[in-house]
């Protein structure tokens, strides 16, 4: 298991620990992520970035903040698995990029915010990696409509004697 | 005849002897994104053998082809590729729209997914199906011979009087009201007037 405790410690930093089945889940403010991933990765050994995604809390019952991001990390060498969770809100939902610690964080950063619009400071190249450059929109929030704006049909018509 | 000809001559107008060789050489272009490709590719392999209609030369250029094939759902970051590629295809060409998605969106009614490439580009031809089985993609294919020796003339006459597009308007009733009210809270970057240009009549390739 992955020692907490010294985290905790070490950092001064508060982590509100939950499990479910087998996953271990920790909770960290958005302000001190960097500090806690960046430590589970060169002390605690976990030396892989299984995923990072995101959830839009919205309308969620008992939900306290817009968006939760996720970062699933896996101590290749043990097996051991760790979900890191943090918190983050509008208007500017923001937060530190992980490239530095995992190269392959690269693109689940773009999709994140190709999707929900997190921010990702320090990405070298933070563009939409799904949708189209001028799509303006974050298609994942829960505000959007399924059916989207629009865009969908934005586009010039040619007709057979155009053509 | 009163004519004496020869034995190995005929007389035909030129009209006909042109719909004659493009009607059994149509060269496809497979613009395959999906499940419907993977039958696409069933009816041109052995079993059912596209090429018994002479369509069996695939091209992977559109500057080859005179008969494209949409197989398959089109997003709206696709669309500009496909209409690029029906752009490139030199006359005279048809259009297969193969399949559910590629006629209406099928069940991907979503915000990134094109309901019908037929509001953008004409189509000559539907093949329902989800996907079709190669035998409707085959009828399809003497369908369209059947209509290009019936409607075909040399020149590509038959083509100039198709100025309308044929298919729905590319903004349903409900579309238009999902984009009044992203303009009513201000979005930004996808503003009205873009909106409003990219409506039926727009001509040409923007």
């Amino acid at each position: 298991m992955a020692d907490l405790q010294a985290l905790r410690e070490k950092l001064g930093v508060e982590l509100a620990e939950s499990s479910f089945r087998d996953n271990l889940r920790v909770d960290v403010a958005a302000e001190r992520i960097f500090d806690v991933l960046s430590y589970l990765k060169s002390e605690a050994g976990f030396d892989m970035l299984v995923d990072l995604t995101a959830v839009d809390y919205l309308e969620y019952e008992g939900a306290t903040d817009r968006f939760g991001v996720v970062y699933l990390l896996l101590n290749v060498a043990s097996g051991e698995r760790l979900m890191v969770r943090t918190a983050v809100n509008l208007p500017d939902p923001r937060l530190p990029s992980v490239y530095s610690l995992w190269r392959g964080s690269d693109w689940m950063e773009r999709e994140v915010f190709d999707m929900f619009g997190i921010v990702f400071e320090g990405h070298p190249d933070l563009r939409r990696i799904l949708m189209p450059e001028e799509f303006a929109a974050f298609p994942l929030r829960k505000d959007y409509p399924l059916k989207g704006r629009g865009e969908r049909h934005n586009f010039p018509v040619i007709t057979r004697a155009g053509s | 005849m009163a004519v004496g000809l020869p034995e190995n001559i005929f007389l035909t107008k030129l009209d006909a002897a042109a719909n004659w060789a493009r009607s059994n050489s149509l060269w496809p272009m497979p613009f395959a994104t999906a499940c419907c490709g993977i039958e696409l590719m069933a009816t041109a392999a052995s079993r059912h053998d596209l090429a018994r209609f002479g369509a069996e030369v695939m091209r992977f250029s559109p500057r080859q082809c005179d008969l494209l094939i949409v197989a398959g759902r089109v997003v709206m970051k696709m669309l500009p590729v496909l209409q690029r590629i029906w752009m490139q295809m030199p006359e005279p060409k048809w259009c297969i729209s193969m399949g559910a998605c590629a006629c209406s969106g099928g069940v991907f009614d979503t915000y990134a997914v094109v309901q019908g490439v037929d509001r953008f580009i004409p189509v000559d031809m539907y093949v329902p199906g989800c996907p079709p089985r190669p035998e409707q993609l085959l009828a399809a294919v003497i369908d369209m011979q059947e209509k290009v020796r019936r409607t075909g003339t040399i020149l590509g006459r038959e083509f100039d009087v198709r100025d309308t597009p044929s298919g729905p308007t590319p903004f349903d009733s409900d579309e238009r009201y999902r984009i009044q009210d992203a303009n009513l809270v201000q979005l930004g970057g996808f503003s009205a007037a873009a909106v409003s240009s990219g409506v039926r009549g727009a001509k040409g390739h923007g």
